[in-house]
This record gives C-alpha cells, structure tokens and sequence, in this order.
C-alpha cells in the first residue's frame, strides 16, 4: 500500500513536467510505437477488415515466414540492398573527402567575403526539395530540349533518351548527391575549423611549415574525430536512402529501376503501386532491424574512439 | 630603415597562386549550384514557340511573359496549393515547436523524477522504426486522416532529434538559478516555463522552428501518401502532379468555359518551369537570412552536455 501511496505522491509531485511532456509522447505512441508493433503485418497476409483497424491485424492470417521467403527468393532484395549499400558507400567516401576539402578551400580563401559568397550560393541546394531538383535535372537531360543534349549534338552526337540509359544513372545519381549536400557538409567542417586554436597555426609558421603541411599536420588531424563520428553515423544510416533522390530525380522511370531502386522506394513501390503490404512490410522491417543493428555496432564503436562523441 | 611589421593574419596567408586555384575552384562549384535555379528562372521567360523550336537555353531568342500571365489567369491551382502550404508550414512548425519545447524542457530538469524514461522513450525511435507500411495503416486507418490536412501536419510534428538538440539547449543555456528564483517569487512550473525559460530559449527555438519550417515547405511526400483531393495538394505535390500533365492545373479552375481552350494555348514547358519559380521563390529570398541561423543551428546540435 505504501509503495503504491508514494508512486502516487510521485505523480502528483511531477505532475506539471508530465502534463508537459503528454502531448509529445501522445505524439511517438501513435506515429513511432504503433507502427513498431505494426511489424507484426509482416509475418501476416494483411486483409483491410471493414471493422477497421484493429480487426484488420487482428483478422489477418498468420503465415509466418512467408513474406520474407517470398522477398528474398525474389532477385528484387539482391538488387535494392546491393544499391542502397553501394550509393551510400560512395556518398559517404566521396562526400566526405569533397565536403573536407571544400571547407579547407573556404577557410584559406584570402577574400573572407568572397569565401561568404561561395560559402552562400553552395549552401543553396540544401534549402531546395527534392522535386525541385528533379525539374532542374529534367532541364539538363530531357530528350528534345535539354541542354546536355544540345550541347552533344554541336559536337554531332546523337542525342540520348536519359531516362531510360540506366548505364549512365548511377553517375547522374551520385552527381545529383554531391550537388545538394557538399555545401551543406562543407559548412559544419568550416565551423569546426573556426574552432581550431589559431596559435597551432602560428608556431608552424615560425617553424616554417609550408601551407600543405599545416594543413596535412594541423587541420586534418583536428578534424579527424569529426569525420570519425559523422562517417560513423553515416554507417549506421546505410541502408536507409534518400527516398526523394531516387523517386524524384530518375522521374519514377521503370526503365531505371535495376539501378535506382533502393529499399526505400520499393517499400513505397509495394505499398502505393503494387499492392504488396505484406512484402513490402517484410522489407521494411528488414532495413529497421539492420538499421538497428549498424546503429547499434557504430555507436558501439564510436564509444570505444571517442567516448565523448558517442551518440549514446 | 622602417621594416614592414606581420601582422599575425598575414603569417596565416595562403600563397597568390594557391589563393586564385582555390577561389576558382569554390567559385565553379558555387557557381555550379546555383546554376540550375538560374536556367529555370530563364526557361520560363522563354517564348514556348521559341523553346519548342530550340530547347532549353541560356540565351533563348526571344522572351516572354506569357507563362507567368496564364498562370495568374488560370493559376486557381496554383493559388489553392500556395494556400496550403502556407498553412501548413505555420501551424506545422507552431505544433512542432510546443511538442519540441514542451518534450525537452520536462527531461532536461533535473528534478523531474521520470526524465529517464521519458528521455529513453524519445530517444529510441531514433534507433527503430516500423517502417513506411505500418506507418502508413496508422495514419490511414487508425487515425482515419487520409485526405485531411492533418496528415500533411502531423506525422511530421514529432521529432527525437529536435528534441535531443532542444533538450541540450535547455540544459547548457538556462541555469538552475533561475528556475529556483522564479519558484521563490511564486511561479508555478508552467508560469516559469513560459515566463522565464522560453523567452531565454529564442535562439533554441529559432533554429527547430526554422528547421521545421524548412520541412513542411519543402514536404511532398505526405502529400504522395496521403493526399488525393485537389484542394488538398500542396505546392511540391502540385509540381509533381504537372509534371506529366498541366490538365491538373486546370481541372479545378473556376471558370469551366476557361478550360479546354486555356489548356490549349497553355505555354505548357515554361508555365511548369514558371510554377517551379514560384514555388521556390520565397526559400530563395528567405535563405540568406535563414543561413546564418541554421549555421548555428548546427552549432548548437553538435554540442553535447
């Protein structure tokens, strides 16, 4: 009875903090908890039941395995892990060797206010959407009035059907990429390299380091824990791709799908176009519980490196 | 005899040559990310006789209002759709921000007996989700919010990682002291958080607002989900629903009679690139002043307590 009395008197002692935090956690049972248990549909043959929602999980058979049988006897699960792995593997080498280098450039400019204009118009793609860059590439690369076409045909090329060339996509892809989020990456580099004590720099110089070596000697080994952690969230993230990125910018082309197709746009593929609930359910739990696991193992890592920048 | 005294700045200073290689360099690529924006801004000034003739170009022959002027004609769409968005973001970013603010002010207190849990329960679902599908029941079924306004607000009003960053700001930016002086002088935790914390936080806020605000402007993806009535579809959607064929833009319009022979006359290429411009113009004239919030927005999120 005492226990019960003081959990009570514990409730009523916090009772302003919980009311504060009842709408947010309303907010993750009904968007983030409910859907965790929602997973259940992939070990179902999901059936919308008139009664609604609750019959219509409840109601749905049981199979098992079956879905995921079913995905992974498909060659469709071979080639949307096989992209997703292999585009943001290359987004995150390439990436991080462009976005470092472009903040080593921004910082040694000489012109501080013509570093802030560069540093301005770089930063621009991150604020745009998805669907807006797909019209810009479509100004690029449609058939008859793109300007990559036209530009081929004064050199006498014949013109090409972009959107159904999939040898060229994986480079359209990853170009796409570097464009919108270099700039944006590229600044939280800088900033950290505002942060670097400028006396480091100065002793250097009287010891006569060339600007290659401080650079070599000094800035990269003070950013070398940041592109530790950000590399190493960035693993933990690998199998979740852009959905916009692929969906928008191939313009949903099913002639591309061998080489845009990522979990995340098959998942929406089953669930809005095909009708797949099941499997496409199976998928998706199949990139949370991986998700899972790289967030997990990465983490796990970071706070072996560096306790300090460990997520938690 | 006077010697030239280095300043310490000059010490620092990067070689002539280095310094043209590098601004060249940044130039080029800042350049080339602006670009893009540019050449559609110039597309839809283009006469469509001329473009149909010629492709898209930099230079194009002969300009052109036309795009712009059918598009305040016929444009209901367009309009309906600005509508929408601008609804949206501001009430999206206002529930956003008293979920974030209201979330991460009760676990960063120190005396709030159940932080942890609360702390953890947010965290987690930066670790797991359920996936697109069961999400996607929830909102539909569950929740009963397919073709409401409300699907395109509330799914994205939650977010861990605001909170993370909202509940850091708490902690490292207002002091104890001052929530013990506002209990001394009466406050009850409510008032003190209004009166006291909030005010403090403006720059904490700022930023999640203006990351929201971001979102919901920029968000097509609801709308893909769980959007079908017209008079529902924001201006991203918008953009994608005319992307194969303008006959959305005119088959909510209010002149019926208007119709099929505006449809015909429609400068087709360059009232999409025109929509486009209209659809990004106020994110264009609002980043340069966004930018320098967002940089410290991405201060503020790297600093961990």
């Amino acid at each position: 009875m005492k226990r019960i009395g003081g959990f009570f008197k514990d409730i009523n002692k916090n009772k302003v903090l919980l009311l504060m935090a009842l709408p947010a956690t309303l907010w993750f049972l009904f968007f983030s908890y409910l859907p965790m248990a929602g997973v259940v549909i992939a070990f179902k043959e999901y059936r919308n039941s008139r009664d609604g929602f609750w019959a219509s999980i409840v109601e749905s058979k049981w199979v098992g395995w079956d879905n995921f049988k079913f995905l992974f006897s498909t060659n469709d699960a071979y080639v949307i892990t096989r992209n997703t792995l292999l585009y943001n593997i290359f987004f995150i080498i390439v990436g991080l060797v462009l976005a470092v280098a472009m903040a080593i450039i921004l910082a040694e400019i000489t012109n501080k206010k013509l570093a802030k204009v560069y540093q301005t118009g770089m930063f621009l793609p991150y604020f745009l959407s998805w669907v807006i860059v797909g019209y810009f590439v479509f100004s690029f690369l449609s058939f008859d009035k793109g300007m990559i076409n036209q530009i081929g045909s004064w050199f006498g090329a014949e013109p090409t059907q972009w959107y159904t060339e999939k040898a060229y996509w994986p480079f359209i892809i990853i170009l796409v990429f570097l464009w919108k989020s270099v700039g944006y990456n590229s600044v939280v580099y800088l900033a950290a390299i505002m942060g670097i004590d400028k006396s480091l720099y100065e002793a250097a110089m009287i010891d006569g380091a060339s600007k290659w070596q401080q650079i070599r000697n000094i800035t990269l080994p003070m950013l070398k824990p940041l592109m530790t952690i950000l590399t190493l969230l960035a693993i933990g993230r690998i199998f979740y791709a852009d959905f916009g990125l692929f969906y928008q910018v191939p313009r949903d082309s099913g002639a591309l799908y061998s080489v845009t197709n990522v979990i995340d746009t098959y998942v929406y593929r089953g669930l809005k176009a095909t009708g797949e609930i099941g499997m496409s359910t199976a998928a998706g739990l199949y990139q949370s519980v991986i998700g899972f696991t790289l967030v997990i193992l990465s983490n796990w890592i970071v706070r072996k490196w560096d306790k300090d920048n460990a997520l938690f | 005899m006077s010697t030239k005294v280095l300043k310490s700045r000059d010490f620092h200073k990067l070689p002539v040559g280095l310094n043209v290689v590098f601004n060249v360099i940044a130039g080029l690529f800042a350049f080339a990310c602006v670009f893009p924006f540019l050449f559609v801004t110039i597309i839809s000034f283009t006469d469509e006789q001329t473009l149909a003739a010629n492709g898209y170009s930099i230079f194009p022959e002969k300009w052109s209002l036309d795009a712009y002027r059918y598009l305040f004609k016929a444009g209901d769409q367009l309009f309906r759709s600005y509508g929408i968005t601008i609804t949206v973001t501001l009430i999206g970013t206002l529930v956003s921000l008293i979920l974030t603010a209201t979330f991460a002010y009760a676990i960063s207190r120190k005396s709030f007996k159940y932080r942890n849990f609360f702390g953890f329960f947010a965290f987690f679902t930066m670790l797991f989700n359920g996936g697109l599908v069961p999400t996607y029941i929830v909102v539909t079924q569950l929740l009963g919010m397919k073709d409401t306004l409300l699907a395109l607000i509330l799914p994205m009003a939650g977010n861990a990682f605001y909170i993370m960053i909202m509940r850091t700001f708490f902690v490292t930016s207002v002091p104890e002291a001052i929530i013990e002086s506002g209990k001394i002088d009466g406050a009850g935790e409510f008032g003190i958080f209004c009166r006291l914390i909030l005010p403090l936080s403006l720059p904490g806020l700022a930023t999640i607002g203006l990351f929201s605000t971001l979102g919901y402007w920029n968000d097509w993806f609801n709308a893909l989900l769980y959007i079908d009535n017209p008079d529902l579809v924001p201006l991203q959607s918008m953009l994608m629903r005319i992307e194969n064929s303008m006959q959305f833009l005119l088959q909510n319009t209010n002149n019926p009679s208007l119709g099929v022979g505006l449809l015909q006359s429609l400068p087709q290429d360059t009232s999409r690139m025109a929509m486009v411009v209209l659809a990004t113009g106020p994110i264009i004239f609002a980043y340069p002043f966004f930018q320098r919030y967002f940089i410290q927005g991405l201060t503020i999120g790297a600093v961990k307590e």
